[in-house]
């Protein structure tokens, strides 16, 4: 990680997650995690480079269910959760101009 | 009054088919003990009356027309991160104000299913990231043992009502000790099963390779009641494991013997800066263990002292991924903006905690492209290192034994100003999550200011039964889990 870690620029990652910070919360986190990066940066004392990667501890391949209808959720239920709605649609800014 | 809510699921059985108290009794008791307590404790979000009355109503009736369900007439606490249909789950986020679950998640089901009653939702960290239940949103629960102190987290309201006699037992979860920590810090019962014994359907994702839910109770008898009723195959997570569940709860006896029974203590897990009073408890709990009869052997795992690197990079990378539905079109708060891309960020902004925001950020940025190998990959790889320790480890050992937290809980506000230091405190519990296996924190003495010290029984792949005996014996021949706090 030393070849890469040259430090977080929160503010750009903050953006890719879109989140934005106030310039006292940008200050803060970056501090908070260049000190998490710093002590993860103990990974590098291990060789894991024949190691296998694990992305689930007890993994099941292949989960497939039989191609048939069920049931849904309630639809009235799901639509009246929407922050805004109309016609049983949900209702967002306009994305395209004109 | 008969104090009901100080009894356990247990004893409860018993006095409901013996026709010695009703469902509206216990309810009615736990309702006044939330009353005269929670004011102090603050371990509800939110409870509906009515709606539990009702539910104990026609459990004494389903009880008359003959039902002997193992949770029949017993009221269970849920942690809000759980979907119930038509009750609010806000994951004690402000980002979910308003959400009304359309649906049960699959262990409420099963809940619903064996008699319990649903009785309310209980404080948690906000999206269950965090260690004592500070990073809420909204509500503040204090440890019942001294109301100055955390009581743990995330599943901090979990533990905080069964320890106060507010709920006879409770469901939480655990992504890296998550029930565990809490059960230890409150002196209460609590278990992480498996991964892919319990559904995960219904449950808000934090880190989806990492979570499970579990009980929290009064004793090991009760976890092995309530973790039977929520174990079993689920279609609508496909992470879960088709394998037989044992009947846990009847298998514990009153036998207390443990010979025969080979228990690991892993140097590693007696960590620098280690609380002494906490090493000083677990021993005296190995000592007692091998007064039972069993033979405790050595056991190492070298690789778990990198499990808080490897867990906050795996799990602030899922939780990322994760908490990208949270954008304030389908549910929950929206402030809005003058393009989609505006509204998202607004509503992420004023929507999450600092806590959350920073894990997303960190998660983010390790799945990033240039830095992922680095990171992700990197920790995955080392991720398999620590699981290869428990497999060699398993094969000296049918259990092994361990602190769950290297102190007692600590007092409010001591460490929310320094994360990585609030995030070392899990270097116990992370192995397990990381690995998959299963473990179980029971109470195992008190620190001399008067809290809890918890004791972690850890077991292999599908071994809650190996556990649960070891942890009964231990409980049933010691009296720790009969103290209560005063409140």
């Amino acid at each position: 990680m030393s070849e890469t870690h040259e430090g977080m620029d929160v503010g750009y990652v903050a953006k890719l997650a879109c989140i934005d910070l106030t310039d006292e919360e940008t200050t803060l986190f970056q501090g908070q995690l260049d000190q998490v990066l710093h002590y993860v940066e103990q990974l590098n004392e291990l060789d894991v480079s024949n190691v296998e990667p694990t992305a689930h501890a007890i993994p099941v391949y292949n989960v497939l269910r039989k191609d048939e209808v069920g049931t849904s959720l309630n639809h009235d239920d799901v639509i009246a959760n929407f922050p805004s709605a109309t016609d049983g649609h949900v209702r967002v800014p306009k994305i395209i101009d004109q | 009054m008969a104090d009901l809510n100080k009894c356990t699921i247990s004893e409860l059985s018993e006095k409901l088919a013996s026709g010695d108290c009703t469902s509206v009794d216990i309810v009615n008791d736990v309702l006044a003990s939330i009353d005269a307590n929670d004011g102090n404790v603050g371990a509800y979000l939110t409870i509906d009356r009515e709606d539990a009355l009702a539910q104990a109503k026609a459990a004494d009736e389903k009880r008359v027309a003959g039902s002997s369900l193992p949770m029949l007439g017993i009221p269970v606490a849920i942690k809000d991160l759980l979907n119930v249909k038509g009750q609010p789950c806000t994951c004690s986020s402000k980002i979910l104000e308003g959400y009304v679950a359309p649906y049960d998640a699959t262990v409420i089901s099963k809940l619903r299913e064996a008699g319990a009653i649903l009785l309310g939702r209980v404080n948690m960290d906000e999206f269950a990231m965090g260690s004592s239940t500070e990073n809420a949103a909204l509500g503040k629960t204090s440890n019942p043992w001294n109301l100055d102190h955390v009581p743990g987290g995330s599943s901090g309201g979990s533990a905080a009502c069964v320890a106060a006699d507010e709920a006879i037992a409770s469901l939480g979860s655990d992504t890296g000790g998550s029930i565990r920590q809490p059960a230890a810090f409150c002196g209460c019962v609590g278990v992480k099963p498996t991964y892919g014994r319990v559904s995960r359907y219904g449950l808000t994702a934090f880190a989806s390779s990492l979570d499970q839910i579990g009980p929290i109770t009064k004793t090991v008898k009760d976890s092995a009641i309530l973790l039977e009723t929520l174990c079993g195959h689920d279609a609508m997570d496909s992470s879960s494991i088709e394998i037989e569940v044992p009947a846990f709860g009847k298998e514990l006896s009153t036998d207390t013997s443990l010979a025969g029974m080979k228990l690991g203590l892993p140097k590693e897990f007696f960590v620098e800066g280690m609380d002494p009073e906490v090493e000083k408890s677990v021993r005296d709990a190995v000592e007692h263990c091998k007064s039972l009869g069993a033979e405790i052997v050595d056991v190492s795992l070298p690789n778990a002292k990198y499990a808080i690197a490897v867990y906050y990079i795996i799990a602030t990378a899922e939780a990322s991924a994760n908490l990208a539905r949270f954008d304030g079109i389908r549910y929950g708060m929206r402030v809005d903006g003058k393009d989609p891309a505006d509204l998202y960020a607004k509503t992420r902004s004023a929507g999450f905690g600092q806590e959350v925001k920073r894990r997303i950020i960190l998660g983010t940025y390790v799945l990033s492209s240039g830095y992922y190998d680095a990171y992700y990959k990197k920790a995955q790889k080392v991720r398999t290192l620590i699981r290869n320790d428990f497999t060699e480890a398993f094969k000296k050992c049918d259990a092994i034994l361990a602190p769950v937290t290297p102190t007692p809980a600590y007092k409010k506000g001591e460490k929310t100003a320094d994360p990585l230091k609030m995030y070392l405190d899990d270097i116990l519990t992370t192995p397990t999550n990381l690995a998959g296996n299963c473990a179980l924190s029971l109470p195992c003495g008190f620190a001399s200011n008067g809290m809890p010290i918890g004791l972690q029984i850890i077991g292999d792949d599908f071994q809650e039964e190996t556990i649960l005996k070891v942890g009964h014996a231990y409980e049933q021949s010691t009296e720790w889990h009969k103290r209560h706090p005063s409140l």
